[in-house]
């Protein structure tokens, strides 16, 4: 370094010269620009702009310069380093954008490889369709009832105006208790829970009772032991049947579609009076695959029609029973079963895949349907 | 019940161009329900062979062909080669000489299936011998018919080869097979379907002629004598309240059946036996009064009508040796000698014969409660028992045995006795006082009053619309005597809504007002069941039947609760009477059934009911219907059902995780199962302690955690099954289980959470690691710490277990994570190795710990 000026000589700080600022400037560009690495980068960088580079140099001369020449040598300084500077901060941009963009491309992995190490578990889809109904009717307005399955008798059928006697009665295949004559049965229909409902609650009543029941039928196509049943209970003041209807075709809408189309026939059940039968067109044939054809319908057996369930108006010795005025209050109870439900809604062929247990069968389903 | 479209129109007027199909479908809209179409879809030959020979062939699938040659007269399709017709047939029911019915090539059999000639067999078939069921007859498939036995000698010697059997059977005609609910007795007969079907087409005046509608002599002295003497009637009502007895004598007994009689009664799907026998099914279907007949020379004394005597026995026509029962309802021989089981089955000693002459005809009227217990006591249902008990017209019941007498004179050449017996007890319906506007709020359509007057006319109810008690609104309505189902205003209004038709009525959506929702258990039963399939587990659904070695093979201790099962008095099978006491204990079958179909990985769960009477099942009052049982009686009725509480399930077997590009999987181990309870429990926001229990069956006595609520309530079970209960039900090696009540849980999580504050300034993390003797859970120590470290604890991790040579032999090294932060200040060290020292202190005491 030069000693203090005070007479300025520019031939004692040639470092400050204009030309040789430019030189370094254009040196330390040159440099940068040719920079291919955040490394070649860096190596430019202490070159050009560090403590040993011309313009540091160049700097610390300008304290030797009479103060006459201080600014302009200092001004002139100034803005070569902030090219360098500015330069260098451009390249730095550039070559840290291109190594991300690189990472992106080295770290590039295939993404269709397995990526569940544990297989999702499911709900089963008796569950499911159960749910689905009952959070519709939940939706208007209706509350959900339970019972046990192991009932008294009584509740099972004397109460729903099944005597002992009743031909009904004889039709359902129930298992009994041993020793039969506990007065106790696996209920044959969730129907003893709106029994129940009844004598313990007060009309407006409006419940869907969803539940397993059990026949002793041998396992088959279209038979099961143990079985679902989802069964609607009104009672109110001013219930018709239109109202049932409404029920009814509520709960196909929720099921089948909007565009399901029903026909409702008179039928007979202890519980009600009057009863209906609900049936809607075969989704199969429509109706055209019937009897007489070359090969009547499997899905509905040649009739054109499925049978959805049966309903009716509470009858009103049932409603006596379960202490409730048939002169103030009226109303209707309907049901189906869920698996029938569950092989319509979804095609399912047969009844063993419901109630083996098959994972494969539970897991198509998910967690909802 | 069965009815030929030719017999309903001599009834009624048939719509015009009505087929089958149409008839069914009006029958539907009137609340009779199709089951099925018969007949009417055959085109011939079909025709009458004689089997002229056969021989046997023996096939290499095991079975025997028979080739046959049959005469079919001159429909014979080979007579120009100079053969009869060759046939092949696959059944062994039948001889040379018999009359069978054969199919030729050209023939179209009901469903649209083609005959024609076809090699099979190593024969040229050319035709086929049918059964019942191929042709649309029956569902009778277990050999072909043979025509001596369908339609009875006599009629069969009749017949020549090559008559027309389409004719002879009635297959041109349709016949609709229609179900009849238990409330409409009356159409078990043609009578009552054909009533059924004008009521369809609207009721048009003159339309419908009744069958019972015949002119009938009153009781006269001198007709057979019959004492009606039910000293103990079922509910007040007598056991037969009316008794006709008519006697023809004379006839000859080779006389066959009218071929239309035979031949209706084959369409309805019965066997003509003999005509004194088929007039009296004839007229049963015709009107719906089962009758019976008597060989009168094999009665000694009056017919007397009693309740069986305990010990009496009777041989039935079904040749079965039956004890009565006091309740049993018996038509006797002088009071003595029993005959019949009234209006279910008649016996041997009295039954018409081949040599009968003279024949008594019962046309009498039974108490469908009587014959519904004798029918069910003997687990006998007959034609005559469907309809008692379904209630009989009790004005049909001389008509029916008018039209008897008649058929046996026409066709049997006999004559009938001037003396009548008709024992009649019956009484006339009251009227009721109908509301007529009651239909309109039943059912929701505003009838008319003219309309439902209509309606009940046509019906055949007698209305008084000026009688006592009728007014603007109110009629009285005397019900039709084939209707003992029309009691009250209910009945009249599906009756209404019935005819006018179900689809007139409107469909309103009903607008309950005040629902709640789903209760806190139902919504928390739901959590339960998704946090377990979130956990990676499939739900399933398993029969609750369980075996009697169960409990032993789960190794249940003789004292345990779970060995008191409830047994069925009827099961399914015999190997499995109990139901469940456990959820598990019919999910093993599950995983069982999962495995053997190639499945290793499984992991599955169920929620149920298990049933848990706890001790001897006691007994349910059976209380009366007429109105609400009192509170007493309820209360025993809810108490006599057994406890039934809701468990989960669950059972894994295989990888918990499955092997891949990642490295090896992880088998499924005792720690899933507790991880499951836990996740359950945190997914219901209810704590739960976990111990090790060495003593629960059916887990592992080391591998078996205990998991119960704070307050010490049972929550449940899980760990790996024990090696011994594994191998005695055939699981996979290192089975998994756990099984808990739901019910508890839920009941757990039934109070809203309360949140706890929580601090934001920096927590202080600090490690200890403990040595304990190897029998110290690692829960206690846990425990311990936890009550140890103060209220600036936030948690305790254990974060490493250690066994092994750098520690004492029979001891284990527990290395915990503690972290502690203050809800008003950031800790200072000193603080925080203070709270340390006291959790280590604690732990050393209560278990023996030593830091190191
Ligand atoms: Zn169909």
């Amino acid at each position: 370094m030069s000693g203090p000026n005070t007479n300025y000589d520019p031939v004692e700080v040639s470092a400050l010269d204009p030309a040789n600022v430019d030189a370094a400037v254009q040196d330390a560009i040159a440099a940068i620009t040719a920079a291919s690495s955040l490394d070649d980068l860096k190596a430019a960088r202490i070159a050009h702009q560090g403590e040993k580079s011309p313009l540091a140099l160049a700097n610390r001369e300008i304290g030797a310069l009479p103060p006459s020449a201080k600014a302009e040598a200092g001004k002139r300084v100034g803005q070569a380093r902030g090219r360098v500077g500015q330069a260098l901060t451009v390249r730095q941009a550039e070559l840290e954008a291109e190594r991300d963009e690189r990472i992106l491309v080295d770290e590039r992995v295939d993404v269709t490889v397995p990526a569940l190490r544990r297989e999702p578990g499911s709900r089963h889809p008796i569950e499911l369709v159960a749910q689905r109904l009952v959070d519709a009717f939940v939706g208007m307005g209706w509350e959900v009832a339970e019972g046990p399955e192991l009932e008294s008798e009584w509740l099972n059928f004397d109460a729903l105006n099944l005597g002992p006697d009743h031909p009904a009665r004889q039709m359902q295949d129930t298992f009994f208790l041993d020793p039969v004559d506990s007065g106790l049965v696996l209920r044959t229909q969730t129907s003893p829970v709106q029994i129940r409902t009844m004598l313990e609650q007060e009309p407006p009543i409006y419940i869907v009772a969803p539940g397993k029941v059990f026949r002793t039928d041998d396992l088959d196509a279209t038979h099961t032991p143990v079985f679902h049943q989802i069964e609607c209970l009104a009672i109110d003041k001013g219930l018709t049947m239109a109202h049932l209807r409404g029920a009814l075709d509520a709960f196909v809408r929720i099921m089948f579609g909007e565009e399901t189309r029903t026909r409702v026939r008179a039928n007979y059940f202890p519980f009600t009076e009057p009863s209906m039968e609900t049936d809607f067109l075969c989704f199969a044939c429509h109706g055209e695959e019937t009897w007489g054809s070359a090969e009547p319908c499997r899905t509905c057996g040649g009739s054109g029609w499925i049978e959805l369930g049966g309903s009716g108006m509470v009858n009103r010795k049932v409603l006596r029973t379960c202490g409730i005025d048939p002169d103030v209050y009226s109303g209707f109870a309907f049901g189906l079963g869920i698996e029938r439900a569950l092989q319509l809604r979804h095609g399912v062929q047969g009844m063993h895949e419901i109630v083996e247990g098959d994972v494969r069968f539970s897991q198509q389903f998910g967690m909802g349907v | 019940m069965r009815m030929p479209l030719s017999w309903l129109a001599e009834y009624t007027d048939l719509a015009p161009g009505a087929r089958g199909a149409d008839v069914a479908a009006s029958l539907v809209r009137v609340g009779l329900e199709e089951e099925d179409l018969h007949g009417g879809d055959i085109t011939g030959p079909l025709v009458v062979g004689r089997v002229l020979s056969f021989e046997l062939e023996p096939q290499k699938n095991g079975k025997t062909i028979r080739w046959c040659t049959v005469d079919v007269g001159q429909n014979g399709q080979m007579l120009t080669e100079g053969k009869h017709q060759e046939i092949v047939c696959g059944a062994h029911n039948f001889e040379v000489g018999d009359l069978v019915v054969c199919v030729l090539p050209g023939a179209v059999l009901p469903g649209g299936f083609a005959i024609s000639a076809r090699k099979t067999y190593g024969h040229v078939s050319n035709g086929m011998i049918c059964a019942e069921d191929e042709i649309g007859l029956g569902h009778d498939h277990d050999g072909i018919i043979v025509l001596s036995r369908l339609l009875g000698e006599e009629r069969a010697a009749t017949l020549s080869p090559g008559d027309d059997a389409i004719a002879l059977l009635g297959l041109a005609d349709e016949t609709v097979e229609t179900n009849v609910t238990p409330d409409r007795g009356y159409c078990f007969s043609v009578r009552g379907l054909a009533r059924e079907y004008w009521h369809a087409q609207g009721s048009p005046e003159g339309g419908y002629r009744d069958p019972a509608e015949v002119a009938t002599p009153a009781a006269t002295a001198g007709g057979y004598p019959v004492e009606l003497k039910d000293d103990s009637p079922i509910d007040g009502n007598d056991g037969c309240d009316r008794y006709v007895a008519r006697i023809v004598r004379g006839i000859d007994p080779t006389r066959p059946s009218p071929s239309w009689m035979s031949k209706r009664l084959t369409q309805m799907g019965m066997r003509p036996i003999s005509l004194a026998v088929d007039v009296t099914n004839y007229v049963m279907l015709a009107v719906g009064q089962p009758l019976h007949a008597f060989d009168v020379d094999r009665l000694s004394g009056s017919v007397v009508v009693r309740r069986a005597r305990s010990g009496e026995v009777l041989t039935t026509l079904d040749d079965v040796e039956r004890t009565l029962h006091t309740d049993d309802l018996l038509i006797t021989d002088g009071g003595e000698q029993p005959l019949a089981i009234a209006g279910v089955m008649g016996g041997a000693s009295s039954e018409v014969s081949d040599t009968t002459t003279d024949v008594l005809i019962e046309a009498a009227h039974f108490d469908p409660t009587t014959v519904a217990r004798s029918s069910r006591r003997h687990r006998l249902i007959t034609e005559a028992s469907k309809r008692f008990e379904r209630g009989v017209d009790p004005r049909v019941t001389a008509a029916a045995a008018q039209l008897a007498v008649d058929l046996l004179v026409e066709h049997g050449g006999g004559t009938v006795d001037d003396a009548v017996t008709d024992v009649d007890r019956t009484s006339e319906r009251t009227a009721y006082l109908l509301d007529v506007t009651e239909p309109a709020r039943i059912v929701g359509v505003d009838y008319p009053r003219e309309r439902v007057v209509g309606i009940l006319r046509d019906l055949g109810c007698v209305v008084d619309e000026s009688g006592e008690g009728t007014d603007d609104t109110h009629v009285l309505v005397t019900p039709p005597s084939w209707r003992p189902d029309l009691v009250d205003a209910p009945d009249y209004a599906e009756e209404v809504a019935r005819i006018d038709g179900y689809n007139n009525i409107p469909s309103i959506t009903p607008t309950p007002s005040d629902g709640r929702g789903l209760t806190h258990a139902q919504k928390a039963r739901r959590v339960v069941a998704d946090a377990l399939a979130g956990a990676g587990l499939t739900e399933v659904l398993s029969y609750p039947f369980v075996a009697e070695e169960l409990a032993d093979q789960l190794m249940l201790p003789a004292d345990d609760d779970r060995r008191h099962a409830v047994r069925l008095a009827n099961p399914l099978s015999e190997e499995r009477p109990l139901l469940r006491t456990s959820v598990l204990a019919s999910l093993v079958d599950t995983l069982r059934r999962n495995v053997a179909r190639g499945r290793k990985d499984v992991a599955i769960y169920e929620l149920g009911l298990v049933f848990r009477p706890g001790g001897a099942i006691g007994t349910a009052p059976i209380p009366g219907v007429a109105a609400r049982p009192d509170a007493e009686t309820l209360e025993q009725l809810y108490a006599a059902v057994p406890a039934q509480p809701r468990r989960a399930g669950i059972l894994a077997t295989g990888q918990a995780e499955q092997a891949g590009w990642w490295g090896p999987g992880r088998a499924a181990d005792w720690s899933d199962m507790v991880a499951a309870v836990q996740t359950v429990a945190a997914a219901l926001a209810v704590p739960v302690v976990v111990a090790n229990d060495p003593g629960h069956a059916p887990w592992h006595p080391g591998r078996c955690a205990r998991i119960t609520l704070v307050d010490g309530t049972l929550v449940g079970h899980a760990g790996e099954l024990h090696p011994k209960v594994v191998a005695a039900l055939d699981l996979p090696e290192r089975t998994v289980a756990a099984e808990f009540d739901v019910d508890v849980l839920v009941a757990a999580s039934a109070e809203p959470v309360q949140a706890r504050p929580f601090s934001t300034f920096p927590p202080a993390m600090t490690d200890i690691a403990l040595l304990v003797a190897a029998d110290v859970a690692a829960a206690d120590v846990e425990t311990a710490l936890s009550s140890g470290a103060g209220e600036s604890l936030e948690s305790v991790v254990l974060f490493d277990v250690y066994e092994g040579e750098r520690i004492e032999a029979g001891h284990r090294s527990l290395a915990y994570r503690l972290t502690f932060r203050a809800p008003d200040r950031t800790l200072t060290t000193d603080e925080v190795n203070d709270f340390r020292d006291a959790a280590v202190a604690a732990a050393a005491s209560a278990t023996g710990a030593v830091q190191r």
